[in-house]
């Protein structure tokens, strides 16, 4: 798949562009139980998340993973992606505001392909952040 | 504590068929709005055979099997006290609509910290695309990393 933006000037520092997401609601939480298969009851069902001593359910960590993967697919077809890793630094709550942003920290060549490494995270209204992680794209896909 | 003999434990491997309504549902879950990953004409008029399997999807397909709690079961862990930690992708193919994914996961590591408040149990998955032909192909490995909370 061709990608719409010019890969050839990429460079050590650029940001992608970043994606905003509205608040997490109970909704969003159902639904994401729902699509995904993940039933985990801690992140719906009030009275089971309480009984295991937290204040509230919480969402997924795949949740903002997924914003995650939907910020590089805008940026490039998904077969320019190599590779995807995410770590989950703090839970994201009911009502927080995720906003994803990635930067190209390093280009090299592997395989006989351009490639580039990118940091990612994810942060609340607050600027907390809940998620870092690392990608790794080609760039001539 | 998590008894470490079951490092190198083999789950069931199992077989998923990607459909694409489950794809759109998951779409809408997520606020996707990118038509490649909603509709099936737009999709393939980006070059995909059939709607994309999106990047974090793999690792819900994975979650399709009987009890995708199983292995938490299997080594005494309470549900109610895990935590996704970390989650790795490493991709050879993209999947699309109507493909049949074999999923082939072990535990590869179980470890802990804190004195214990917390352990780690860490799991790969080998996932290939059912070809027709003899051999399937690699499609992608995923790596978990769930912590269980002890207080």
């Amino acid at each position: 798949m061709r990608p719409d933006v010019d890969t050839t000037s990429i460079k050590v520092g650029d940001e992608i562009p970043p994606l905003s997401t509205p608040p997490i609601s109970r909704l969003t939480l159902a639904l994401y139980a729902g699509a995904s298969g993940d039933h985990n009851p801690i992140h719906v069902d009030l009275d089971f998340a309480r009984y295991h001593g937290m204040d509230d359910v919480f969402a997924h960590g795949m949740l903002a993973s997924a914003y995650l993967g939907r910020m590089l697919t805008n940026w490039l077809p998904q077969d320019a992606l190599v590779s995807f890793g995410m770590r989950f630094v703090a839970i994201s709550h009911v009502h927080d505001e995720l906003s994803c942003s990635g930067r190209i920290t390093e280009r090299f060549e592997e395989a006989g392909e351009q490639r580039a490494r990118l940091e990612l995270s994810v942060v609340n209204q607050h600027g907390e952040t809940k998620v870092v992680g690392d990608a790794v794209v080609r760039l001539d896909p | 504590m998590i008894d470490p003999s079951f490092i190198g434990f083999r789950l069931p491997v199992h077989t998923q068929l990607v459909e694409a309504g489950r794809l759109r549902f998951f779409a809408r879950a997520i606020g996707e709005t990118n038509p490649v990953y909603l509709e099936e004409d737009a999709a393939r008029a980006a070059g995909w055979r059939s709607l994309p399997v999106p990047p974090t999807f793999l690792f819900c397909l994975d979650m399709e099997r009987d009890n995708p709690y199983d292995y938490m079961d299997t080594l005494g862990i309470e549900l109610g006290k895990v935590l996704h930690g970390e989650q790795h992708f490493d991709y050879y193919q993209v999947a699309c609509a109507g493909d049949r994914l074999t999923f082939d996961s072990r535990i590869t590591d179980i470890y802990q910290k804190k004195a214990g408040a917390m352990e780690f149990v860490v799991r790969e998955t080998a996932v290939y695309r059912d070809t027709g032909r003899q051999e399937p192909d690699r499609l992608a490995d995923l790596r978990s990393i769930i912590i269980i909370r002890h207080r």
